[in-house]
């Protein structure tokens, strides 16, 4: 009952900030019309451009989508909703993934999305791969969650924005979501590590089948427990009062 | 019903002893013991930094005493808060954003199991009027009467108020009181904190002044009532004789500064009398009622335990 009306009222919340969804998803949108339409025919790591591009625009949208519930957790932070809720038989895990399961289906939206802007660009698979990049991309992105939930805890709104925007950057850089930075050598082995890379490499699905290696699982998983541990650290030290 | 209230009078609506909480150096509250009746109205007074809303936090189980222990309806806070048995204004608790009022008294309404009909609430706390209005677009006053609505829809049976009427103006003010007896009527435990003298007496059955971390005064309204009556004689009297001043009829206490002597009377008309009558070279008299702070002073000076605290500590009230 209550984690119903929570979840309303938090998409309710979203729906009525038009802005951040229009960035989330129509930014990495018509950066792939633009930079796909341009290099149709072109092949960038063994995979024709158009399908890269969108496995790596839709990560990106979905990195953004993903690492919002930070941002509103630090939200109501700032204004004392959070402490008022916990005055409320309301269970911090209702609360949590309320904001997570919103969080989640922008991410959906943002993934559906590129893939229809992808088949106009002539991208066409299997039903069956659809949905294992689509799966891939939506637990690829799981560490992103878990960042947003311990800089929502840390940080104030102010320096928030930047912390977002700078975390989604830097790793979708560094991952080769712009195209890949590191073909080869030390920064490769080094870039293995980040878990948008992988996100990266979902795109493979695409192109020949193939999913991650166990590696790609490894660095997804042991992001997000670190990532979740240190969320959970930022939690118990915001809930006492200073 | 009469089921329920029979066990509310077997247990204390808040049970509180020896709480103590610091942070880092400063002792924030050192050693409250506070006992609140189901079905009571406790008026929780006193300055800044006193510490109210540390001694509130506890109550609610926002923070954890650093010693001692609270019992909210003889179970931890925590246990009761997750019962659906308390409600509560905190200090600066802004509403959410870009939720319309009504969902938002919705939407804490759902947390409760047993809440109050949302328009009901809307209608007692005085939001009906606005209650489309988006949460971010809301007037001070109104923030304020949709807090107290979130407050109150989950039908609590302990309501905790931290200075509830802070930056509303003197008519938001009585409205808001207007409503808050509606509360009350309904049998709720209600701990509010204050910094207005006025409002304790008014709506309080039970004073409780608080000043440096510690309990200073404990007792009915009309006691605390008959000390706002209390007035303060200031007067010029060179070589004043202090315990021939404290003789007198009508004074309660005797300071001196320099020539200045400084009266605490109860009744300050036989006072002034009696210094005209037994004082010759009297001079630059001065009647005042007495601020809270002296309220405070006064009471600190009857009670042992704040004396004591007071002699410990580096600060000593002036």
């Amino acid at each position: 009952m209550s984690g119903f009306s929570q979840l309303r009222c938090e998409l309710l919340r979203a729906a009525r900030n038009p802005l951040t969804f229009g960035i989330t998803v129509g930014l990495p949108l018509v950066v792939f019309f633009v930079v796909a339409g341009a290099n149709r025919h072109a092949h960038v790591a063994g995979i024709v451009f158009p399908v890269y591009f969108m496995g790596a625009m839709a990560s990106y949208g979905a990195m953004f989508a993903a690492i919002q519930p930070g941002a509103r957790i630090s939200r109501d932070r700032s204004i004392g909703w959070t402490r008022q809720l916990r005055i409320t038989p309301l269970r911090t895990r209702t609360y949590f993934a309320s904001k997570v399961a919103t969080a989640y289906l922008v991410v959906v939206v943002s993934i559906v999305v590129l893939f229809a802007a992808g088949t106009a660009y002539g991208v066409h698979m299997t039903a069956g791969r659809w949905l294992e990049l689509a799966a891939l991309v939506l637990v690829g992105v799981a560490p992103l969650v878990a960042i947003g939930l311990a800089i929502g805890h840390l940080l104030a709104p102010d320096s928030l924005t930047p912390a977002v925007a700078g975390t989604v950057v830097v790793f979708a850089l560094l991952g080769g979501e712009f195209g890949p930075l590191f073909p080869h050598g030390t920064m490769l082995a080094v870039v293995k590590l980040l878990p948008s890379y992988w996100l990266v490499q979902a795109s493979k699905v695409a192109a020949f089948g193939r999913g991650w290696p166990a590696e790609g699982w490894l660095v997804v998983a042991a992001w997000t427990a670190v990532m979740l541990g240190a969320a959970g650290l930022a939690y118990r030290r915001d809930t006492a009062r200073i | 019903m009469g089921a329920m209230n029979d066990r509310a009078e077997e247990v204390a609506g808040v049970e509180a002893t020896s709480l103590t909480k610091a942070y880092g150096p400063v002792r924030a509250v050192c050693g409250v013991d506070l006992s609140i009746a189901a079905g009571e109205t406790v008026a929780l007074l006193g300055p800044n930094g006193a510490g109210k809303s540390t001694t509130i936090d506890m109550i609610l189980g926002l923070t954890h005493p650093g010693e001692g222990n609270v019992a909210v309806f003889g179970s931890s806070p925590v246990a009761a808060v997750r019962a659906g048995k308390v409600g509560g204004m905190l200090q600066g608790g802004g509403p959410v954003d870009h939720l319309r009022v009504r969902e938002l008294v919705g939407l804490v309404a759902s947390y409760y199991p047993h809440p109050m009909g949302v328009a009901e609430v809307l209608a007692m706390t005085g939001c009906d009027g606005f209650a489309r209005q988006m949460t971010n677009k809301l007037s001070g006053g109104q923030s304020q009467r949709v807090r107290f609505a979130t407050a109150i829809v989950g039908d609590p049976d302990l309501l905790v108020l931290d200075e509830p009427t802070a930056a509303i103006d003197v008519e938001g003010r009585h409205e808001f009181w207007a409503a808050m007896r509606g509360v009350a009527e309904r049998g709720k435990t209600v701990l509010f904190a204050t910094h207005y003298l006025e409002e304790a007496n008014e709506f309080a059955d039970r004073i409780v002044i608080m000043a440096r971390g510690v309990v200073v005064a404990d007792g009915p309204a009309t006691d605390i009532k008959a000390l706002a009556k209390q007035r303060t004689i200031r007067a010029t009297l060179p070589g004043a004789n202090l315990a021939a001043l404290a003789a007198l009829s009508g004074v309660e206490s005797v300071d001196r500064h320099g020539d200045t002597v400084i009266l605490s009377c109860s009744d300050p008309d036989a006072a002034l009398e009696a210094l005209y009558r037994n004082f010759e070279g009297i001079r630059d008299v001065e009647v005042t009622g007495a601020s809270l702070e002296e309220a405070f002073m006064a009471l600190t000076a009857d009670d042992p335990t704040a004396r004591r605290r007071a002699d410990r500590g580096t600060e000593v009230p002036r």
